[in-house]
């Protein structure tokens, strides 16, 4: 089916999220919508879906003029969606899932399943999504789940298939999946809009890329741009991918994990029994899917987890089950994950969020008094020097786009004399340009000689970034690799296949810095 | 935008604009009293103006249905329906004449002497609900809610009290002990919900209601057999306090005014200065705005906890002392606190939870205090149709959405949801 978007605007007050944007995504086309976070890509999506109205312009599908005044009338003219959070319910089995929104009954109100199974059974075979109907959704992988969303949508007759940003949960190899099956789903005639911010998946599997910033489209790129050329669209000026970073100048261990063990309030085991050594000027880098334990391995780092057990030591003193504040102050700096739950006090201004972890003595409080003057000037001269795009100082932080939230927190936590920085997913939810920065100014405290664990999940972070790569599967070390280790074999580790040359459980601290 | 632009201060005063125009530099400034006027419509205040508005407006309608006149008129409204709407006229404007005579100014008494006493006994009013508002205000900047404000007020009262009946000491230090007294007896009151939650993780909403029940039979049982008794008497009613005890009268013994506005003018200082300058306060707001990134901060989310209860506790119980020293001298009963720690939440949320915007609600709730009675003397209106109000005011306050929609505000949600990609587009330049 053909999808023409003819100059679909959308204004929130006074901003335009869509700026007349025409979109053409021809039948079995697989069209990538790039551009970064706020450009608007989402937007028009939801537009596109029924979600949100539009102020101007045009929805032609076939050439008929579509009005959709809700999901509804969207998924009935042919339009499903895979979002990037699942909309599954996950105590449903997988046909119950399918079946349901639009589910037949038989005589007296009884669910028809046996008709929705067929249909997941049919769909399945004929893409070799290899999904059992019966299953229970909660007991699926996370990329056999997003199958699950995809034959939702085809049960539907789906003809446009629309994917937000479907990769940002999937380990690299399901990744390649998800690539196979939109071609096979372009092969049989669906029409694909596929929105993402990873430049390689684009020209992996794209037949057009059509780039937003802006809310505008600023332009056409063929598959065979290079990187650089399709970043330099998205951000609307030279962006240096690679990070410059001359060899690690590693110095003693510094910070030596042994046996550490991370129990959740259940009492299952999160961390299972890791070791491993971070060493004065080197970057380690752990990897691995969301959801591994690498979120409660630093937070026990930072004693923010209740039940610990195991050695922690930094610069020889040990750490284990000391209490947040102390761990501060020996000098650690922390970059939380999810930076607005754990990182940001939204409501908080600028200034304000800067001084948070630094909320007793010098230099910003004295007698019990906030010495505003100090906090201000030491405010207007981190976000000069961070680049923080801002009104000013006194701008809350939830107004704030992610890139600049996350500098402020970068700015916060460089301020004070680290003997140790962990970032975790430093850069995601950041646009390409902060991004640049953000990579840059860790890689500057490593070379100041901090030791630095970086968690991502992205492979590109983790490649461009590290010293060493520890891949983590299951709360266990699968193993710790140079930073030059190919990403197939960092894959196949994420997937939990032994690829290292390193024994997994043994102490690591001379291997890690080696 | 343009990516080369060098960065100027310009472009960073901009980000309101960028989507409007390809290019900043032709971005108009964007307008100030555009922002002033959004920062006043989205903003809170406005909201607590409105609900008294609404509320009021809500309470004319009541008192002219359950008038008598009106009531009358109705019958042949269809004949002459001059009549009801004069009826309705009389009846709304006599009763809320009498609301502000009674409360602000009294044009038929002779003189300005005689003609302000009404305000005074509004400021009388006040003093107790704006210690309590700040108390609970106080609890509310750190995410607690504390609704045990009767029985933090009884315990102080009745600790303070004792202070000021039993014991005999020299006229200001008495009062000064008294007081210091009935606000520790406070603090600890809500202190022990504070260790309750940070301990157990027990819900202050329940423990502060259930600590009411315990002062209050508690205090009761002191009037009637324990060190609150009056001996020789069978009332359960407490001795009279002590003169050395009493706070001295502001504008002398014509009015009953008394040195406890000044205390709770001083608490409303303290408050603003704890929460916008002081480190503990900046702590306490960033554990009630986001305690996950508090406690990553290395902020002790539990010891907030604990101090801020004890703060807020100590604030009701200055509204506590307040009534046994300076408004019902004469001995109390287990009834002191009339209703004020549950009163003293309407007038924390009416005003937004800030010190001087509890200041002014309370002063507005002291008002209808004051100016109810009259109403109810002069007019004949139910004092409950005051009662009416002050619930309606909570409920349009709870219901920010419906206010908007009467008086045809912009939402704020649209602002706060566009407000985040516009950054971040301009990030992106």
């Amino acid at each position: 089916m053909k999808l023409e978007l003819r100059g679909i605007t959308k204004r929130f007050g006074a901003l335009v999220a869509n700026d007349h944007i025409d979109l053409t995504v021809e039948a079995g086309e697989i069209h990538a919508l790039l551009g970064e976070n706020g450009a608007g890509k989402s937007t028009l999506m939801n537009v596109l879906y029924g979600l949100y109205q539009a102020d101007g312009g045009e929805i032609l599908l076939d050439d008929e003029v579509q009005h959709f005044a809700g999901p509804g009338d969207a998924m009935k003219a042919g339009i499903g969606m895979v979002h990037q959070h699942f909309m599954l319910i996950p105590v449903f089995t997988v046909a119950e899932n399918v079946m349901l929104g639009h589910e037949s009954t038989k005589a007296g109100g009884v669910l028809d399943l046996a008709t929705a199974r067929t249909k997941v059974r049919e769909i399945s075979d004929r893409f070799g999504f290899d999904v059992d109907p019966d299953a229970l959704v909660e007991e699926l992988p996370v990329g056999v789940q997003q199958r699950v969303e995809i034959i939702k949508a085809l049960s539907r007759d789906a003809r446009v298939l629309v994917f937000d940003e479907p990769t940002a949960v999937l380990t690299p190899q399901e990744t390649d999946e998800l690539m196979s099956i939109m071609r096979q789903l372009k092969e049989s005639g669906t029409s694909i809009v596929f929105i993402t911010h990873k430049l390689r998946e684009v020209r992996e599997v794209a037949d057009r890329i059509t780039v937003i910033r802006l809310g505008k489209v600023v332009g056409e790129a063929s598959p065979t741009a290079t990187n650089e050329e399709l970043a330099t669209l998205m951000v609307g000026r030279a962006v240096d991918l690679t990070v410059d970073k001359a060899p690690a100048k590693a110095g003693k261990p510094a910070l030596v994990v042994q046996n550490l063990t991370v129990l959740d309030p259940l009492g299952n085991i999160v961390v299972d029994d890791v070791s491993f050594s971070v060493a004065e000027g080197e970057i380690l880098a752990i990897a691995g899917v969301q959801g591994n334990g690498q979120t409660e391995l630093t937070e026990a780092l930072l004693g923010l987890q209740p039940r610990v057990l195991g050695e922690v030591s930094l610069d020889g003193k040990a750490i284990r089950g000391h209490s947040v504040r102390k761990i501060l102050d020996v000098g650690v700096g922390f970059i939380p994950e999810d930076r607005t739950e754990d990182g940001l006090v939204g409501e908080f201004t600028i200034a304000e969020n800067l001084m948070l972890d630094r909320a007793d003595g010098a230099p910003f409080v004295r007698f019990g008094n906030i010495q505003r003057g100090a906090l201000e000037d030491f405010a207007r001269e981190k976000v000069a020097e961070f680049d923080v795009r801002t009104q000013g100082i006194d701008e809350p932080v939830r107004r704030l786009s992610g890139g600049n939230q996350q500098k402020v927190v970068l700015a916060r936590e460089l301020s004070r004399d680290l003997r140790l920085f962990v970032a975790a997913q430093p850069t995601r939810g950041v646009d390409v340009g902060s991004i640049e920065f953000i990579h840059k100014r860790i890689v500057a405290t490593r070379d100041a000689g901090t030791p630095v664990i970086v968690v991502s999940t992205e492979l590109d972070e983790v490649t461009a970034l590290a010293d060493n790569i520890m891949v983590m599967y299951r709360g266990r070390i699968v193993g710790i690799v140079p930073g030059d280790t190919p990403r197939s074999v960092l894959g196949l580790m994420m997937a939990g296949a032994s690829g290292g040359s390193e024994n997994p459980t043994a102490p690591t601290g001379e291997g890690a810095a080696a | 935008m343009s990516a080369d632009r060098p960065e100027s201060p310009q472009s960073e005063a901009q980000p309101a604009q960028p989507a409007k125009t390809a290019d900043p530099a032709e971005a108009p400034e964007p307008s100030r009293w555009h922002n002033v006027f959004r920062e006043i419509t989205t903003g809170n205040a406005i909201i607590s103006v409105l609900a008294v508005v609404l509320a009021l407006i809500v309470g004319a309608v009541m008192i002219a249905f359950t008038n008598k006149d009106v009531q009358a008129a109705s019958v042949y409204f269809f004949a002459r329906p001059g009549d009801m709407l004069a009826a309705i006229w009389d009846s709304v404007a006599g009763a809320y004449s009498a609301l502000f005579q009674g409360s602000i100014y009294n044009f038929r008494r002779p003189g300005f002497a005689d003609g302000i006493k009404p305000f005074t006994e509004t400021l009388t009013f006040a003093t107790p609900l704006i210690a309590a508002g700040l108390g609970v205000a106080l609890g509310f900047r750190v995410g607690l809610f504390n609704i045990g404000g009767r029985g933090q007020m009884l315990i102080a009262a009745a600790l303070g009290g004792w202070v000021g009946f039993a014991l005999d000491l020299p006229p200001v230090l008495h009062m000064v002990v008294a007081l210091l007294v009935g606000i520790a007896g406070g603090a600890l009151w809500a202190g022990i919900v504070g260790l309750l939650k940070a301990r157990t993780g027990a819900h202050e909403v329940i423990t502060t209601i259930m600590l009411n029940y315990v002062a209050f039979y508690l205090v009761s049982y002191w009037l009637r057999e324990g060190f609150l008794k009056t001996p020789g008497s069978n009332n359960p009613k407490s001795p009279a306090t002590k003169a050395t005890a009493v706070f001295p009268d502001l504008l002398g013994p014509e009015y009953n005014l008394h040195f406890g506005f000044i205390l709770v003018i001083a608490a409303t200082v303290f408050a603003w200065w704890l929460l916008s300058r002081s480190n503990l306060g900046f702590k306490f707001r960033a554990v009630g705005e986001n305690p996950n990134a508090a406690r990553v901060a290395g902020i002790s989310v539990k010891r907030m906890y604990v101090y801020a209860m004890l703060l807020s506790g100590g604030l009701i119980g200055l509204a506590g002392v307040n009534q046994v020293l300076g408004t019902t001298t004469s001995g109390f009963g287990a009834g002191i606190d009339s209703g004020i720690g549950f009163d003293a939440i309407t007038v924390a949320l009416l005003g937004r939870s800030r010190p001087w915007g509890v200041f002014i609600a309370g002063i507005l709730f002291g008002a209808f205090k004051a100016g109810g009675f009259s109403m109810q003397a002069a007019e004949g209106v139910p004092i409950d149709i005051v009662l009416v109000v002050q619930s309606l005011i909570v409920l349009f306050i709870a219901a920010p959405p419906l206010v908007r929609a009467i008086f045809r505000l912009p939402s704020p949600d649209t602002v706060r949801r566009a407000t985040p990609s516009v950054t971040k587009e301009v990030a992106a330049k």
